[in-house]
């Protein structure tokens, strides 16, 4: 924003705009992210209480089984809650979600849609279902830079439409940006789903299991679209998955979610070397792996995921938890806090440092 | 497209053809079943017997069904002469024959009746589709208001009222009571503004019923949408609302919406038996109701191919504008 009339108070001030005293330095900063769904059977804590950190140039992996809050989470960080869609229109969102030192939850709905497409951009799991089947790929593409370039021509968003497919990786751009979405292959589909994402230049993408409708061949092109695309962009990325093999290779950091709330968050390399907690051990176990066969196969986590109405109380995971013998009957009892178990390492489980460490040496690591 | 075109046209052919083949062979077997004969009905109950041969002659009701079928179709397309001796009648094309009562030719009945359930049927038509989707979409998006609940239930009365009963009670409430509106019919083109006049009531019965149909049937496909992806996704871009609902969610509810059109249209055209009977509107459905009644057979294979055409074109039309609306039936 840049000011017209220079006080000798305002010449002092940093060029950009104002920053709120208490905003973040993160590009991205959620703090204590509640979001509640009333319905006839009670009300669905899809998301009860998360925060987490993700700064410009990085990825932050979220991970976690179906249901635990993951599109919901993702969703309302680009205030797609507050708008029409009938089921949600009465979703209760708290809590804090920065943005490049601008507040979303507390923000106008209008401010917030202006953002939407632009600053921050989506891609949706289903590349089918999330286009429209009436209007050409180019059409919706072009529609999408438009909303945030109204002074552009068709003609010119027309030609960065192209330019965008072809940098998506579509061959004969120039020509298929005239098909319709059943004319392209899944693969393609979601590659001119990124380009939609993508051209506006939005600072934050998120992708929401942007390859779980994709054949597994196509999964790894994908994937390295997106880690290419981010090197040359350098957005902020947020990648949701339930297969931490997804963001092995991606993610800088990765947070895993249980039941609507964050259960351990680190970066990369020690989530998956040095996992405190006993969900993350059960993801492990299920991550199917290429390089071996394995001989004494880990089980996965047993059970179903929690209600969201009534969490299990204390630890949520405690009635699928293996360990809870050790903790004195605090599993049960008392919800285990989010603490700091090494080095940017959270993780929340009532087991003392000694056992889990033994658990994991001894008992998961080497089957894994 | 031009494929698409071409291959339903050659359908429609098809159709039309069956559809005369079965009609035909009804109209062939009713008298058999009655144990009616058909050459009577045309002179009438006092003739001598030479007189009803001549007749079964002339209208060549004494030849195998396949040859009356087949100087049917030619009469359809070509015209058909009706001799008896020297006596030589021409019918010319389309020619449906004569009603056994008036003796009059079919088509030209036909013709003249057809301006009055036209006059009807578009009416009411664009009253419904108005009312009945705009209804329908306000009571989507303001789900669960008042409006919402007084909607429906309106509508759930519109479609479960019968139409002599809403017909009638305005017609005793607006013409004969109150005389606030005529109830004879007028030709647009002698008239249009009493043409209006005269039609408003039997537009405002019958979109009644219409109208509340397509309101539930356009809230029930508009929810239906705005819970797809693609809506989400158009949100996801920054869209405003208004665009999201008007340009995006619209279109796709348009289409279950112009299938049934196309189907009630097209049926109306073919009669909308009930409307012109209470209104006393002398159209294709009261000739119909008319000509059952006297077991004028030619009339009603007139009235009843006339329909069907109407009802097959109607569809034709239709399923050309879901090509355009949607993709991927045009392009396969
Ligand atoms: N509008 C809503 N009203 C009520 N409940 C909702 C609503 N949206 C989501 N939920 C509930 O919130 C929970 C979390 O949903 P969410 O879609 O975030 O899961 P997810 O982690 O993305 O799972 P998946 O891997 O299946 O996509 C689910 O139990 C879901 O039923
Ligand atoms: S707190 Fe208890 S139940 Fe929860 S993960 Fe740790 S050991 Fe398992
Ligand atoms: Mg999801």
């Amino acid at each position: 924003m840049s000011k017209l009339t220079k006080t000798s108070a305002a010449a002092d001030m940093e060029p950009t705009e104002e920053r709120p005293t208490d905003a973040p330095s993160e590009f991205l900063s959620v703090r204590d992210l509640k979001v509640h769904f009333p319905t006839d059977d009670g009300v669905v804590k899809s998301v009860d209480g998360l925060s987490f950190t993700l700064e410009k140039g990085k990825t932050l992996g979220i991970v976690g089984e179906s249901g635990s809050g993951k599109s919901v989470t993702s969703l309302s960080i680009l205030g797609l809650h507050r708008v029409g869609s009938n089921r949600s229109r009465n979703a209760r969102i708290s809590g804090e979600v920065w943005l490049d030192g601008e507040e979303l939850i507390s923000a106008d709905a209008a401010r917030v849609r202006d953002l939407r497409g632009q600053k921050m951009a989506m891609i949706f799991q289903d590349p089918l279902t999330a286009m429209h089947p009436f209007f050409s790929v180019g059409q919706q593409i072009i529609e999408a830079y438009r909303v945030h370039h109204p002074s552009a021509s068709k003609k010119e968003a027309r030609k960065r439409t192209i330019e965008m497919l072809d940098r998506v990786g579509i061959p004969q751009p120039d020509r298929r940006v005239d098909d319709y979405p059943h004319q392209f292959s899944g693969g393609m589909r979601q590659r001119a789903m990124i380009a939609m994402a993508l051209v506006n230049d939005p600072s934050l993408l998120i992708a929401d299991e942007p390859t779980t409708a994709l054949d597994v061949t196509v999964q790894a092109q994908i994937l390295d679209l997106i880690r290419d695309l981010q090197k040359e962009f350098g957005s902020a990325v947020i990648i949701i998955t339930h297969d931490l093999g997804v963001v092995a290779e991606l993610a800088d950091d990765i947070l895993v979610m249980y039941g609507g709330r964050c259960i351990e968050r680190g970066p990369s390399e020690t989530i998956f070397e040095q996992p405190q907690h006993p969900y993350t051990w059960g993801l492990l176990g299920s991550m199917p792996r290429l390089d071996r066969e394995r001989t004494d196969r880990l089980n996965p986590v047993k059970g179903s995921p929690p209600s969201l109405i009534n969490l299990p109380s204390g630890c949520a995971f405690h009635p699928r938890c293996p360990y809870t013998d050790l903790t004195e009957g605090a599993s049960q009892t008392v919800v285990p806090e989010l603490r700091e178990v090494g080095s940017r390492h959270l993780a929340a489980c009532h087991l003392g440092k000694a056992d889990r460490e033994r658990i994991w040496t001894e008992e998961i690591a080497p089957k894994l | 497209m031009l494929v698409y075109l071409i291959r339903r046209l050659v359908n429609v052919a098809v159709l039309l053809l069956v559809v005369s083949a079965i009609t035909f062979g009804i109209f062939f077997m009713v008298p058999k079943l009655t144990g009616s004969d058909p050459a009577l009905l045309y002179v009438g109950k006092i003739a001598d017997k030479a007189a009803v041969e001549g007749i079964r002659h002339k209208m060549g009701l004494d030849k195998s069904i396949a040859e009356q079928y087949f100087l049917f179709l030619k009469g359809l397309f070509v015209g058909r002469d009706y001799s008896q001796g020297t006596d030589v009648t021409h019918c010319s094309a389309p020619c449906f024959g004569y009603s056994f009562k008036t003796e009059q030719e079919v088509w030209p009945l036909l013709l003249d009746r057809l301006p009055v359930t036209l006059s009807l049927a578009s009416g009411a038509s664009v009253i419904w589709l108005v009312v009945g989707t705009g209804t329908g979409i306000v009571s989507a998006l303001r789900r669960r208001s008042v409006l919402d609940r007084a909607t429906m239930v309106t509508a759930l009365a519109g479609v479960s009222l019968p139409i002599y009963f809403t017909g009638l009670l305005a017609l005793s409430i607006f013409v004969n009571t109150l005389g606030w509106l005529p109830n004879n019919y007028v030709n647009f083109t002698d008239d249009p503004v009493e043409w209006a006049r005269n039609l408003i009531l039997p537009w405002i019965t019958l979109a009644f019923l219409y109208a509340a149909t397509y309101a539930r049937l356009t809230r029930a496909t508009l929810l239906e949408v705005l819970g797809e992806d693609y809506i989400r996704t158009a949100r996801a871009k920054g869209l405003k609302e208004n665009k999201v609902i008007g340009k995006h969610a619209l279109r796709s509810t348009m289409t279950p919406i112009l299938t049934v059109f196309g189907l009630d249209i097209g049926a109306l055209i073919g009669g909308a038996v009930l409307t012109e009977k209470t209104f006393d509107l002398r159209g294709l459905g009261y000739e119909a109701v008319q000509a059952i009644s006297q077991s004028d057979l030619p009339v009603i294979l007139g009235v009843t191919l006339f329909a069907a055409f109407f009802v097959i074109m109607a569809n034709l039309v239709v399923d050309l504008l879901y090509a355009v609306v949607d993709p991927r039936v045009r392009l396969g």
